[in-house]
């Protein structure tokens, strides 16, 4: 008898424990193998056969596929610089350079990675269509309310992330730190 | 208390086996994973095109809404496959995913280096039994290898302005994803 209920309750415990962690493994993040440049994060791996389990049980559930390494590489914000998780209901400034490539492109998903509807019909920016100052940075201003200049709406939606895809570029698997791939600042202002 | 310790220590390994079988087996059990919601609209060894995502419909998440989109799901269980696409004005990719959505291959226009991208996909097996003549190993002939039968090849042109999407359209509809002629 004691023998019974201590299987049952080393069966549950196993049950509990195995699923608990792989659901939690699956839905809270990606830890292995990011390249993390100021508050964006990329996982050039994910792009190659060498993807890792993770990162493929992953992919296999929410049924996106990964930039391929031969084409780019994408880098995923879901805070700011200090960490403040981004805040739809705030003005968020994106300003800076990017790293070396030939195009790239930001764009703006809710946190399943569905794009965010909004009355201008805009969900992100190539980098042809961004207007420079005379010294080559940029000023993105990422938020609820119309701005003039280059504004990203947010559809004042609670959370979002900001995907920078860099496309023909040498950033990648060896890149380590931010003095080869200068990433734009993400600054948090004021919230309505 | 031993014994509650014994079978603790055994719940605990247990669990750690039941996390390991499932993070590795869910890829293949995956029933809404890419290569299904393209294979649930495309058939085989044909170039489609994919709608461009809005914030209600969309194929995949994650999708760049920059990008014109075709896809081929392709099958090479009858023999390789030729694929050819021309080049967009601003920026062209193909890249190839195994049949478990795995990136195993990507070229770009620039690396292709010229007006057009030709290849052909064929397994391993069927690289093998290719016969090595002159027209085999011409330098510029691109033959990309699939690790799997099935998998899929995914056409992208940017469209760096929205007055793009027209060229970049044209360009993915020319594409080309079909069975070799043997000969």
């Amino acid at each position: 008898m004691r023998l019974l209920f201590g299987a049952i309750f080393a069966l549950a415990i196993a049950a509990v424990l195995g699923l608990g962690t792989t659901w939690i493994a699956l839905t809270k993040g990606t830890a292995y193998g990011g390249v993390t440049i100021g508050a964006w994060t990329a996982w050039p791996k994910n792009g190659t056969a060498g993807i890792d389990p993770y990162a493929r049980a992953i992919v296999a559930r929410t049924g996106e596929l990964p930039v391929g390494s031969g084409d780019g590489i994408a880098f995923h914000a879901y805070s700011d610089d200090t960490g403040q998780p981004l805040d739809g209901r705030c003005n968020v400034l994106v300003s800076g350079i990017t790293p070396q490539a030939r195009f790239w492109t930001l764009t703006l998903y809710d946190p399943q990675g569905r794009l965010v509807a909004n009355s201008v019909l805009r969900q992100g920016f190539t980098s042809q269509e961004i207007i420079r100052k005379s010294n080559g940075t940029f000023d993105i201003i990422v938020g609820p309310r119309a701005r003039p200049g280059n504004w990203l709406p947010t559809g004042g939606v609670e959370r979002y992330q900001l995907v920078l895809r860099l496309y023909d570029t040498p950033i990648g698997m060896a890149t380590r730190a931010g003095r080869e791939a200068p990433m734009p600042a993400i600054r948090q202002g004021g919230c309505q | 208390m031993i014994r509650l310790g014994l079978w603790l220590l055994g719940a605990l390994l247990l669990g750690g086996i039941v996390h390991l079988a499932t993070v590795l087996l869910l890829p293949s059990m995956a029933s809404h994973d890419a290569y299904a919601r393209v294979a649930a609209f495309a058939p085989a060894n044909a170039v489609v095109p994919v709608p461009a995502p809005t914030p209600d419909r969309a194929l995949m998440p994650f999708m760049d809404p920059a990008f014109a989109v075709s896809v081929c799901r392709y099958d090479l269980t009858r023999g390789p496959l030729k694929f050819s696409v021309p080049i967009s004005q601003a920026y062209t990719s193909v890249s190839f995913y195994t049949r478990s959505d795995i990136a195993y291959y990507a070229i770009n226009d620039r690396a292709a280096g010229r007006r057009v991208i030709e290849l052909d996909l064929m397994t391993n097996a069927q690289r093998a039994d290719l016969q090595d003549t002159e027209e085999m190993t011409r330098a510029d002939r691109l033959i990309v290898t699939s690790p799997t039968n099935n998998g899929l090849i995914v056409i992208r042109a940017l469209t760096p302005e929205p007055g793009w999407l027209p060229a970049a359209r044209a360009a993915l509809t020319a594409a080309q994803c079909r069975p070799q002629t043997l000969g």
